[in-house]
This record gives structure tokens, C-alpha cells and sequence, in this order.
């Protein structure tokens, strides 16, 4: 059993056996708040109370053994639900309980709780109704289509990170600096002056809320206590309470209490709203090294307690599983992992230094302990760092699972720069989600959806209609047939792009529009700077920065993809257009030479190969200069991501087969990374080919590489992996993760998923376990190119 | 031109295509006429079961400088460089030379693997702007060196004792095959025979049979009946016995 203590093996254990399941609990509570106060109070006082409520009413759980306390719901393993949200049918809950992947448990009460007592209330007034009535038809269309997937359809706005203001700062003084703002307004020449104190107010509720939440722990831990007859776990309840009386009300005194804040927060943050991803402690050990050498100068803590609170602390990430979804968004995001991502490394916020403290260490020794799903455990690799700890770093990440991912901290300031951040709030950047990019604890960067980019020249291909919904979605830009050359391909697809974007942008709006308006989130303002100070909601454009970003997905179909036409339709001529259509449409069946020639004998993205390069950086570019800089409601901007989640396989799912001799229905590739097996030419040619698109004007781009275990072996293997990171960070690209395991391990573990309970794989910016994985998931995993160093 | 029979599919779209007609089907084994092939790949191209294959590419020295130097930042990260190998590079002193001089240019670390069985002017030539020599150390037993390898080992240790003369780094690679030189006795006689020669670092290579589909590949028969992988313990035995004298060993 994994964990360095007995306590933390017995925590982890427990983690790792529970079967998920969902309580109503807190969907009964807010239905009843709602019944009674809806309409009777402004809604961030509404959200605010309900929040109150359910942290006043909700039942609290202390596991044996647990030194840090706090679930999101009743224990262990158990998934609140957010009808305001959406509030799932009968149906979708029995889906839950009976699908055999990323499945949930439903008592048995709970389907007649569900039906009589919150659908009834929910229904046509849960977001998700609003929305999609909302609507336009040819969003609709497009989503029905695979074209884009929606992020606010099941779930909040999130993907939001934590910076260290609630370790130098209790809530009760975040409460007394809201009241001074509050008393501050001025009502007579700030028109905005009654909105502002309505959403100052909602703030200083949660700020109770959050204080009653410790109060609760600490007089619960006494009770505890108080019937304890092992002496020494009483001791270990009442230390609990002691904890509970500082935090959150105060600002933390010890590193255990700085622990117990965070995880407050976060369970605060998460039940508040079924936010994405999660919420983040960001540059963890940065926050915690301060109260770590503070507490070793005066001899109350050591590296052996440090890295048991660190466990408990890992434990309780996993313990909280993604919340519920079905359908499309369940597709998108495929897995139990909820996103929580810590930054280790990197450079010192404070003064732009080399950051690397103990508490680094302590964390990659305890995420190498640990060997979680949850948190997704990454380090920032900055040119300041020592190669020692680098080293670690790829030594944990060469054992196979996926964790730690790597990320470039001088890039991802220059990223942060790019989108007009300071430099003292680019300093406190990291990574969050899978790769995602924010200005930690003072920025509102939410994700908002997929976009499916080797569809839509799909799309254009077949003059505007979809083959998979049999209807005409997209603008008649003629006949490809008809093409005489490739610009002319290339204007039809810009068009079908700009078509679909406006089409996402638009639905954006009207979406952002009803979540602030209905469901504004006051506790996540109250940790967000630039909310407190301007009065506006999280939700409503009131963080410091506000960004909106469109995850781009297939880079490297669609590279390919155009390679393929432009060199063999229209540069070599070894066939016709119409030969090449007539391929695609039979799927390549009885057309065994044009695949042949498209697959194996046409340039490919990923081969440091200009020609096909030069197009990966044409489709980037357009892409990327057609939403980045758009405005959202509320002031906020538009960047976008290369990312893909589980979504290259839904996005695949949707498709034809494809110019580049994708076969139909196969997935897309993840993130940047080059086609599955077109990579030929070594680790050094894919990051070159991945550097040339200017990572630093994107929020964030992932890099998937495979070795074999052989390969990296031993301590020049250990080198060559590190040297390949550096290289690849010189040449600034923003991320890489590792997949090291035997092919032959995946196929056997495929046809015995039994005997490979353990098996994890890194899938795209997480990490989960194989058996979790779709079998179309596991295919992509498999087929990627091994790479190794010659 | 490499060909793969079991991949093949007999479908003769390759002698269909061939501009020379140097493509003809024997008994259903495709055969390239050497004489008529001028490498154009255009068989390559069009076979779609993907078992015809150029193996080799004709480089200048220009061509291949522009290739290497695209992983400048990967050197400079790894303190790696380029190794020129074989085959026997130093039979190309005029390319490599010019190479190793343009590499040395660039700031580039290199290393030259040979055999050793060259004139002794040629390792001169490299030894003056090469960083490093992987020298190749087969057999000490002369009889033994002439039957499997057709040739006397006299001048390649001659050229290893006035190379270490005129060159301070210098790594051996002994590789070490089971029923050809897996012997304690070749160990120690090669130990006798640096003993006068300042090498500080040798290699174990043991014998592996992964050429043994490019000969099938090549039409060519491959003699392995008397060479065998050796075993952990033997390897891990003459480790013990290098690095006893001093040797950093490396392998095995």
C-alpha cells in the first residue's frame, strides 16, 4: 500500500476503494432555500444565503485517521449535485448509477427525491434550460454536429487558481475590507453605487458562511473528542479543533493550519458552484515554504509531519470526484478527475527568483508516494531552476503515469505578458486545468468550449452539409471539385471558420449574460482580486483580468490534412480532387493506393518538415487571429488554448474519414501533438515542428510524447529526457508529459483489465487509470508514435 | 534497396512503374537488377503494403551540417554532439575531415567510431579535430581476428598505440559475442594489451541479432550459427575484471 505513514496508507486506501456516488443532500438544500426566498431578495444575496445555508445545514465528516478535514459532500468519494445548474432527469441519474465507466452510485430513495421533490422546482429554471433555450437553431445545429461543445452547459465558469492572499489574510478580514467598501460607496454620484452594495454584501455573507464553516469543524472535532477513548486520537481531534478555531476566520499560524485554509476554500469555492476544473492552490509551495521553515526554526515540525499533512492533503483532492455529467459533456471530459492543479517550482513570485524551496521537494516526493489521479501534480521548469530538481522531476515521470507534466515558466510569463498582464502579476502565473494559463488569484480565465477544426473542413468539403446530422449546417462555398487550387480551398475554408466562430461567440455571449445574472458567485469574489475592490461578481467581469478562451482541437489531423491535398492534388498531381472525395467518402475501402500515398508518402506535421510546418502554422495563425482579442460580454477577452481533454475522441467520433488517411470515426490528435505515427523523425523533430506556432500568443498548448521505458533508461536516459524538456522550454514551447509504458503492456492490459487495476496513463494534461478510458481512448493511447533517443 | 518479402503482395506495381525496368518478378520474389536502379524511390512511392525501401541517402557535407545543426539547442542542453559511424567512416577521410572541421567550427562536440583497420593517416587527419575516438577492439587472438573478421589485427593495434599518441581521448568498445570471444582470456590479454596505452574508459557491447531482418531484407544470408548472446553474468564478470585494473566501464 502507497503512503508514508500508516495513517496515510490506511486514507489512500479508503480513497481508492470508494465507488463514487452522488448525495442530494445539497441539492435539497438549496430547493428548499430557493422555495422559500427566491424573489424576495437580490440574486448574489440569494447565492449567497443559499450558500449559507448549505454550509449551516450540511452534514460534516471527520474519518478516523484524518488530520485535515472538510468534503465537498458527505464523505469520501460522494458528489454533490447542482440543480440550479442542471438538474439531470431520472434517466440521466439511472445512466449514472449503471454506465460501467466514470459511473456513479444513486441510492435508491434518491430517483422519487430526484423526480418529486428537484426536478419539479428545477425545471425551465436551471441554467441549462435557460440556456439552451436561448439558443439560436444554428447553434444547435453546430452543437448537435460536433462542430463545438459547451462548457456551461452542466457546469460554472472556473478553471480559476489561487494565489496566497488567504494565507497572510483570515475571512473575517476579507469581511471587515468589504464593509469598508460597502461604507465607502457613494450613492449619489456612482450610478452603479445599489449594484455594488448588493454584491459587496453577498460577499460579506460568504465570508460568514466560510467562518461558520470552521466554527462547525472545530465544535464537531470536540464532540469528537469528547466521546474519544483512545487517547491519543483525541488528542489528534481537539489539535483538529485548534486548527478549526483559526481558519479560516483568521489567517493561518502553522503549516497545518495553512493546509486546513486551502482546503476550506476549496471545498468553499466548489460547492458554492460546480465550477471547472476545480479550484487550484497554484504555486503551493511558494505559500507553504514560509509557515514550513517558520515551524523547523522553532522545532514544531519536521519533514516527516510535513509530508503526512502533504498526503492528507492528496488524499482529500482525490477523494472529490468531477461533478456528474452526461452526454456531450460528459464526452468532452470523460473521467473522475476534476483538474485541481498544483504548480511546484518555477520562480519565487515575490522576486521573479529561483523558487525552488523545500517544500518542492516535499512535494514531488509525496506526489511520487502518492501516485493520485487527483491532484494533477505538474512543475514549472524555469531556466533558474537547478537540474537537480529537475531531475526528480523526470525521474518520477519516467515511471510511466503521466505525472509530473512539465511546464515552461518563462513562457508562460511571456504568454501572460502578451495578454497585457503586469509583470508582477504575471510572476504569480501558472498553469491550471490541463495546460490552461492564468494570472493566479486576480484573473477570471474560463474556458468555454472545444472547437473542432478538422470538422469544419470537413464541413467545407462537402459545401456546407454534415454527414452526420444528414443536414446542411455550414455556407455553400462551392464544390471542392470545382477547386483550382489550393488558395481557393483554403478561402472556402476560412469562411466556414469565421461562420462557426461568430456562431460560438454568439451563444458565449448570450450564456455569460444569464450567469451573471442568475448565478453570481460572491465566495469566489471575495478570493479574486479585483472583485472586492470594484463591487462587480466573478461572474460579471469584476476580476482584475477577465479572459474568455476556445479550446482549438486536431491541429495535426488538420495539418496533415491539407498536406495531403496540397501535395497530392494540386503540387504533384498524383491525383485528382474528385479521386481524393470519392476515397474519403468510401472511407479509403478499394482506394489502397491513395491512402498508401497520403499516409505514408506525403509531408507530415511533426517531422521538423517545412512544408507541411508552414501549414500547421497557416491554420494556427488563422485560427488563433479570428477569436483572440474578440470582446465578451462583460470586458472580457478572447485567447485560445490548444487542448483537447478526452475531446479529440468525441470530435473523431463526429467525422468522416479524413484527407490525411484518418479513417472515419477514428480520433482526432491531442493537443499539438503530431498524428499518431506520422512522427518519425525522433523527440527533437516534434518539438521543433511544435515550437514554430508562437506558443507565447496562445493559453496554453499541450505536447503528448511517448517513449518506451528502454528507452530512457538508466541515467543517460534520465539526461536525455531532461535535456529534451530544456530544449524544447528554450525554444519556448509551453508544455510536454510523458506517456512511458510498453505497448505490450497496454494491449494486455486491454484484454485483462482485471489484472491492470493500477495502470495509469497520461491521456491529455491528466492523468487517469486505463480502465477508465473508453476503448477508443485507449486505441489513441496505444497508437501514438514511442519515441526514443538515438 | 531494401525489400521485405513478407510484407510483399506480389502485386508488380512496382515493376509496372519502374522508369528503368530493373524490376522483375523471379518466382514471386521481386528482384531489383543493381545494375539498372538509380534509387529514384519511385517504387517506394507506390507500394502499398510499404516493403520496398532506399536505405541510405547521398548527403554533401553542406547538407549534412544544415541537419545536424538543427539540434544545436539539444546539444547544447545535453552536452551531446555527433558521432560519425559506419560502416567505416574514416574509408570518407576527405568528407570527414572537411565535416569535423565545420563541426568544430560550429562549436558542435564530435566522436569518430572506427575499427581501426584504416591507414594510419587517415586517423590522423580526423585526430586533429575530432574531441573523441570510439575505438572498436574485437579480438586480441590474431588467428582468431583473421578467421572472423578476414583480416589481421596487427595494424589496427598498431594504429591504436600511435593514435593514443597523438590523441589524449580515446574510449574502447569491445563488443562481446558468446562462442567468438566471450572468454576471461580475451579479457585479460586485452587488459595486458592496454596496459601501455592511456585509455581510461571501455565499452562491453554485447552481441544482439537486430540486423538480422535488414540482411533478409537485403536478399542476404546471415551467418549467426556460431555467435550467441553472452550472459548477465559473464558481462557483469568481465565488468568486475576491467574495473578492478581502473577502467570506468560502461555496457554490458
Amino acid at each position: 500500500m502507497r503512503g508514508y505513514t500508516e495513517r496515510t496508507k490506511r486514507l489512500r486506501h479508503q480513497s481508492v476503494t470508494t465507488q463514487p456516488s452522488i448525495s442530494l443532500e445539497r441539492a435539497l438544500l438549496q430547493t428548499e432555500f430557493y422555495e422559500e426566498h427566491f424573489g424576495t431578495v437580490e440574486m448574489p444575496i440569494l447565492r449567497a444565503l443559499s450558500f449559507k445555508h448549505y454550509i449551516a445545514n450540511r452534514k460534516l465528516y471527520i474519518g478516523d485517521d484524518e488530520l485535515i478535514v472538510g468534503e465537498k459532500s458527505e464523505g469520501p468519494q460522494v458528489a454533490p449535485t447542482f440543480p440550479e445548474i442542471c438538474a439531470h432527469s431520472v434517466r440521466d441519474m439511472q445512466v449514472m448509477n449503471a454506465r460501467q465507466l466514470i459511473s456513479f452510485k444513486v441510492k435508491d430513495g434518491d430517483y422519487a427525491l430526484q423526480a418529486e421533490k428537484i426536478i419539479p422546482y428545477w425545471k425551465g429554471k436551471s441554467t441549462r434550460d435557460t440556456i439552451l433555450d436561448a439558443m439560436a437553431p444554428e447553434w444547435k445545429d453546430a452543437f448537435a454536429a460536433g462542430i463545438f461543445t459547451e462548457f456551461m452547459e452542466q457546469r460554472a465558469p472556473g478553471h480559476t487558481v489561487a494565489d496566497d492572499k488567504f494565507y497572510k489574510k483570515g475571512f473575517l478580514d476579507f469581511k471587515q475590507e468589504i464593509e469598508q467598501s460597502i461604507a465607502a460607496l457613494d450613492h449619489v454620484n456612482d450610478l452603479e453605487a445599489y449594484e455594488k452594495k448588493t454584491q459587496l454584501e453577498a460577499m460579506a455573507i460568504a465570508c460568514d458562511a466560510m467562518v461558520l464553516y470552521g466554527q462547525r469543524y472545530a465544535d464537531y472535532a470536540r464532540e469528537l473528542a469528547a466521546q474519544e477513548k483512545d487517547p491519543e486520537r483525541k488528542e489528534e481531534l481537539l489539535w483538529i479543533a485548534g486548527n478549526c478555531d483559526v481558519v479560516p476566520a483568521h489567517k493561518p499560524q502553522t503549516f497545518a493550519q495553512a493546509i486546513q485554509m486551502y482546503w476550506f476554500v476549496h471545498v468553499g469555492v466548489t460547492t458554492e458552484l460546480n465550477l471547472w476544473d476545480a479550484y487550484s492552490p497554484g504555486k503551493l509551495d511558494q505559500y507553504l515554504n514560509p509557515f514550513y521553515q517558520q515551524e523547523q526554526a522553532e522545532g514544531t515540525i519536521n519533514y516527516d509531519k510535513a509530508r503526512e499533512l502533504l498526503e492528507c492533503l492528496w488524499i482529500k483532492f482525490n477523494n472529490q470526484p468531477a461533478p456528474p455529467k452526461v452526454g456531450i459533456t460528459l464526452k468532452e471530459s470523460a473521467t473522475y478527475t476534476d483538474f485541481a492543479n498544483i504548480n511546484t517550482g518555477g520562480i519565487d513570485p515575490y522576486t521573479g527568483e529561483d523558487g525552488v524551496n523545500d517544500v518542492s521537494y516535499l512535494i514531488l516526493d509525496t506526489m511520487d508516494e502518492m501516485k493520485l489521479l487527483q491532484p494533477s501534480s505538474n512543475v514549472q521548469v524555469s531556466e533558474k531552476n537547478p537540474d537537480e530538481f529537475v531531475k526528480r522531476a523526470v525521474e518520477i515521470s519516467r515511471k510511466g503515469w503521466g505525472q509530473p507534466a512539465f511546464y515552461n515558466t518563462e513562457e508562460l510569463i511571456q504568454e501572460l505578458l502578451n495578454a497585457g498582464k503586469t509583470l508582477e502579476d504575471a510572476r504569480f502565473g501558472g498553469a491550471s486545468g490541463c495546460v490552461e494559463t492564468g494570472a493566479h488569484g486576480r484573473e477570471a480565465y474560463c474556458l468555454t468550449g472545444y472547437l473542432n477544426v478538422p470538422k469544419i473542413f470537413e464541413i467545407t468539403m462537402n459545401n456546407g452539409f454534415d454527414k452526420y446530422t444528414d443536414k446542411q449546417i455550414g455556407l455553400t462555398t462551392g464544390n471542392p471539385v470545382d477547386f483550382e487550387s489550393y488558395e481557393e480551398l483554403r478561402e472556402a475554408f476560412m469562411k466556414q471558420l469565421d461562420y462557426f466562430i461568430d456562431i460560438k461567440i454568439a451563444g458565449n455571449h448570450k450564456i455569460e449574460t444569464i450567469f451573471a445574472k442568475y448565478l453570481p458567485s460572491p465566495l469566489m469574489s471575495v478570493v479574486v482580486d479585483g472583485c472586492r475592490q470594484s463591487g462587480k461578481d466573478y461572474n460579471a467581469g469584476g476580476a482584475r483580468y477577465n479572459t474568455r478562451y476556445i479550446q482549438i482541437v486536431g491541429i495535426g489531423t488538420m495539418t496533415d490534412t491539407l498536406a495531403a491535398i496540397k501535395y497530392n492534388v494540386f503540387d504533384q498531381q498524383r491525383f485528382t480532387m474528385a479521386n481524393l472525395v470519392d476515397a474519403i467518402n468510401a472511407n479509403f475501402e478499394g482506394h489502397e493506393m491513395t491512402r498508401n500515398l497520403v499516409l505514408n508518402h506525403t509531408p507530415k506535421y511533426g517531422n521538423d518538415d517545412d512544408y507541411a510546418d508552414d501549414i500547421m502554422v497557416d491554420v494556427f495563425e488563422s485560427v488563433r487571429d479570428k477569436i483572440r482579442g474578440r470582446k465578451a460580454v462583460y470586458g472580457a477577452t478572447y485567447q485560445i488554448d490548444m487542448l483537447p481533454t478526452t475531446c479529440h475522441v468525441y470530435f473523431g467520433s463526429v467525422m468522416t474519414a479524413s484527407a490525411n488517411g484518418r479513417l472515419a470515426g477514428v480520433p482526432l490528435t491531442d493537443g499539438i501533438s503530431p498524428e499518431k505515427g506520422a512522427d518519425i523523425k525522433g523527440p527533437t523533430a516534434v518539438i521543433r515542428s511544435a515550437s514554430k506556432m508562437d506558443h507565447t500568443s496562445t493559453g496554453g498548448t499541450l505536447l503528448n510524447q511517448k517513449f518506451t521505458p528502454a528507452s530512457i533508461a538508466g541515467e543517460e536516459g534520465l539526461s536525455n529526457v531532461t535535456s529534451l524538456i530544456r530544449s524544447y522550454f528554450k525554444m519556448m514551447g509551453h508544455h510536454i508529459q510523458f506517456n512511458v509504458i510498453d505497448r505490450a503492456v497496454l494491449l494486455e492490459a486491454q484484454k485483462k483489465p482485471e489484472e491492470y487495476n493500477d495502470l495509469i496513463v497520461r491521456v491529455a494534461g491528466y492523468s487517469d487509470h486505463f480502465n477508465n478510458l473508453e476503448k477508443a481512448l485507449q486505441d489513441e493511447i496505444i497508437l501514438r508514435t514511442e519515441q526514443g533517443f538515438n | 534497396m531494401l525489400y521485405d518479402r513478407e510484407k510483399c503482395a506480389i502485386c508488380g506495381m512496382c515493376a509496372k512503374l519502374c522508369p528503368q525496368k530493373a524490376i522483375a518478378n523471379v518466382n514471386n520474389f521481386m528482384v531489383t537488377d543493381p545494375e539498372k536502379c538509380i534509387f529514384c524511390g519511385e517504387c517506394v512511392t507506390y507500394c502499398i503494403p510499404g516493403a520496398r525501401q532506399v536505405a541510405g541517402k547521398e548527403y554533401t557535407v553542406e547538407e549534412v551540417l544544415a541537419e545536424v545543426l538543427k539540434d544545436r539547442v539539444f546539444y547544447e542542453e545535453s552536452s551531446g554532439g555527433v558521432t560519425l559511424s559506419g560502416g567505416e567512416p574514416l574509408v570518407h577521410i576527405d568528407f570527414v575531415e572537411e565535416l569535423l572541421i565545420r563541426l568544430k567550427a560550429e562549436g558542435i562536440h564530435t566522436a569518430v567510431d572506427t575499427c581501426g583497420a584504416i591507414p594510419f593517416e587517415h586517423l590522423e587527419r580526423a585526430a586533429q579535430h575530432t574531441d573523441l575516438f570510439l575505438y572498436d577492439l574485437k579480438l586480441t587472438d590474431d588467428a582468431k581476428h583473421k578467421e572472423f573478421t578476414g583480416a589481421s589485427n596487427k595494424e589496427i593495434i598498431e594504429n591504436l598505440e600511435n593514435l593514443a599518441r597523438i590523441h589524449a581521448n580515446i574510449q574502447m568498445r569491445m563488443p562481446i559475442i558468446e562462442g567468438v570471444n566471450a572468454e576471461v582470456s580475451h579479457i585479460e590479454s586485452t587488459i595486458a594489451l592496454l596496459e601501455a596505452i592511456d585509455i581510461k574508459e571501455v565499452h562491453l557491447l554485447p552481441y544482439h541479432a537486430i540486423a538480422k531482418h535488414k540482411y533478409a531484407k537485403l536478399g542476404r544470408d546471415y551467418l549467426d550459427d556460431k555467435m550467441q548472446i553472452p550472459s548477465k553474468e559473464k558481462l557483469e564478470h568481465f565488468r568486475e575484471m576491467l574495473a578492478e585494473q581502473g577502467y570506468d566501464v560502461k555496457g554490458g
